[in-house]
């Protein structure tokens, strides 16, 4: 019995317009599920469709085992936290928080205890008898939280609930939802558009780009194995080098200007006689030692973000960055000696943007955090 | 903002004047409430002796405190009339959906362009048939239905976030209960505004009042005023001006505690 199995779920409006096509999803009892993609994929409306307030066009959506397909909202066992909050601004904290055991009719000590144990956790005892109105952005979105809480729904969902905080807030609000979801073994279905938040938060991720799943799987696996070059490009920050390649002379040659030496028998031979695309991890741009370098490349562009260096070239007609740990004092215009290696590279088939073949040394890396 | 004194002194000049001329009637009607006869024949505008007799005449001469009774079970009984069905139209047409709802707005939109004189005979006709002449609901009744106390509405509640209807969806309110205890409430200025326009509007309601009834038991203030004129061969201006005062006082009254109603809603402003 799985809390949440989507079906071959399908939205579309007027027949024709697909909004969602064939989702199938199972979510574990007490995982960390995030739904990510950019503006326009169909996350918010997949969450809608679970939480009961858009129809469901075809497929089935399952509750431990239930179809819940017509089920009202209200009988789902749920709760949903909204980006920007949904608080009723004429009722105090304590009201907001309570509102939906009010209208359960659950008994007023009950309300009490669930009212004290959920503020008290989220810092919110001293605000009981405000307005929404005169609280700040991170405790309006604590309130959501706590409304959701003390509902003491096994199920949670989560539209985007930290956009409309700045990014310190963000952070700290991130760690306390994780905190709560686990000490309180949720079910979270958590939607996003920020997939640093996805990548932190996430036990498992669903990316998901014009209403198709794009991937399922845990963070690690997404950055390490992105299964086509949305997902390559969506995931990491920054994100993915990419460029087109083929192969010359036992060399891969990208973008027509920067060669790497390949050891052919590796490369298969579906490699050979196509254009396909090639991507490759900002950390994966090494700094090296003149002897050791692979290549010399011209600096476009340097970002000093402290504990790390961003630094951006120019490789053919596009922009690769690397991401080098501690400060490095390079400037525009100097040549640096990189050493970007054949066993990091991830291989993508340029028509379909498919993963045809994953980077060697991350694979191995997985293995051994395993 | 500094502004000169020169600039100061024209423009507080212009706001009194344009303020004298706002208020001229009421002025003049007010002090010569207060005026013998013989004052206002000779064309007074100051009384030369201050004289309550006027007042004292307004309610003997005709049962005064009777017609504002029945004025006020009339506009409260509009104006509540027209707070729950406008509210409730309106909530139909923001939170409710409905195939041709967008339609069906404009076409009740556009019985505002109907002016009320063109319904009055059929109106009249309704109520005559249902035996409602000279009685408090062929009064108040028509005038229940308000096309644009329900767009009035629908703006406001538009401006209510859908998430928190769908909040109440998840958990479990109904359509009633979100629009008491949700609804309402968020938008009490808006239902304040309309409260007051309403009432005051049926207040000083004329035509229909005249139409609808025959007899004292049920006429309004401003028929009462009307007969107080055309009753005596010579125009007692003086008692019919102490009437008209009377009959603005609970007006005023309700504006200037609305206003202040108002202004609380206002602000207490809203969430962004």
């Amino acid at each position: 019995m799985k809390p949440v199995e989507l079906i071959n779920i399908s939205k579309s409006y007027d027949q024709e317009q697909h909004v969602l096509k064939e989702i199938n999803l199972t979510i574990e009892k007490g995982e960390f599920f995030v739904l990510v993609g950019p503006s326009g994929s169909g996350k918010s409306t997949l969450l809608r469709m679970i939480a009961g307030l858009e129809a469901i066009t075809d497929g089935k959506l399952k509750f431990n085992g239930k179809l819940v397909n017509h089920l009202p909202p209200k009988d789902r066992d749920l709760s949903m936290v909204f980006q920007n909050y949904a608080l009723y601004p004429h009722l105090n904290v304590e009201q907001n928080i309570l509102f939906g055991l009010r209208a359960k009719k659950i008994a007023e000590d009950e309300q009490k205890r669930r009212l004290m144990q959920t503020t008290e956790m989220l810092g919110l005892s001293d605000f009981l008898k405000r307005k929404p109105k005169e609280l700040s952005g991170g405790q309006r979105q604590r309130v959501a939280l706590a409304r959701s809480i003390v509902s003491e729904s096994p199920l949670c969902l989560m539209d985007e609930p930290l956009s409309n905080l700045d990014a310190k807030l963000r952070a700290q609000m991130r760690m306390e939802i994780k905190r709560i979801q686990k000490k309180l073994d949720l079910t979270m279905i958590y939607v996003t558009h920020d997939q640093v938040e996805a990548m932190t938060m996430g036990d498992r991720i669903m990316v998901l780009n014009d209403g198709v799943i794009q991937q399922v799987g845990e963070p690690i696996e997404l950055n390490n194995a992105p299964t086509n070059l949305f997902v390559a490009s969506f995931i990491g920050s920054p994100k993915m080098n990419i460029g087109s390649a083929y192969i010359e002379n036992h060399q891969i040659v990208i973008e027509d200007t920067l060669r790497i030496s390949a050891d052919i028998t590796t490369v298969t031979g579906w490699l050979k006689e196509r254009k396909f695309t090639v991507g490759i991890r900002a950390e994966h741009i090494k700094q090296t030692t003149e002897e050791h370098a692979t290549h010399q490349l011209e600096v476009v562009n340097v970002e000093q973000l402290g504990n790390e260096t961003l630094i951006t070239f120019e490789i053919g007609n596009v922009l690769w960055t690397a991401k080098w740990l501690g400060q490095w004092l390079v400037s525009v215009g100097d040549y640096v000696p990189v050493s970007i290696s054949m066993e990091n590279i991830h291989f993508y088939d340029t028509n379909t943007g498919d993963l045809l073949k994953a980077a060697e040394q991350e694979k191995e890396r997985e293995g051994i955090a395993l | 903002m500094t502004m000169s004194l020169r600039r100061k002194v024209i423009l507080y000049c212009l706001l009194v004047v344009s303020a004298l001329f706002l208020f001229a009637p009421t002025i003049i009607a007010f002090s010569m409430s207060f005026m013998t006869n013989q004052d206002i024949m000779t064309g007074k505008i100051i009384p030369t002796s201050i004289s309550f007799e006027n007042y004292f005449h307004v309610f003997q001469r005709f049962p005064l405190l009777k017609y504002m009774f029945n004025s006020f079970v009339v506009s409260i009984a509009i104006m509540l009339g027209q707070l729950a069905l406008a509210s409730l139209a309106a909530y139909a047409f923001v939170f409710i959906e409905f195939k041709g709802r967008d339609v069906l707005f404009f076409l009740f939109i556009a019985t505002m362009m109907v002016p009320f004189e063109a319904l009055i005979i059929p109106n009249f006709q309704t109520i005559r048939d249902l035996g409602w002449i000279d009685s408090y609901q062929g009064l108040s009744i028509p005038f229940f239905a308000m096309a644009f106390g329900t767009f009035l509405l629908r703006q406001n509640f538009k401006q209510i976030p859908k998430e928190l209807k769908e909040a109440s969806e998840i958990a479990g309110m109904g359509d009633l209960k979100f629009y008491l205890t949700v609804v309402l409430p968020v938008a009490r200025t808006s239902l304040v505004t309309l409260g007051v326009y309403g009432f005051l509007t049926s207040w000083n309601m004329y035509l229909w009042p005249l139409l609808a009834t025959t007899d004292n038991e049920y006429r309004t203030v401003q028929i009462g005023l009307r007969q107080l004129q055309s009753q005596e061969q010579l125009n007692e201006w003086g008692v019919i001006m102490a009437g008209a005062i009377i009959v603005v006082i609970p007006t005023l009254i309700l504006l200037f505690v609305g206003q202040k109603k108002l202004q609380q809603g206002l602000a207490e402003g809203a969430l962004k």
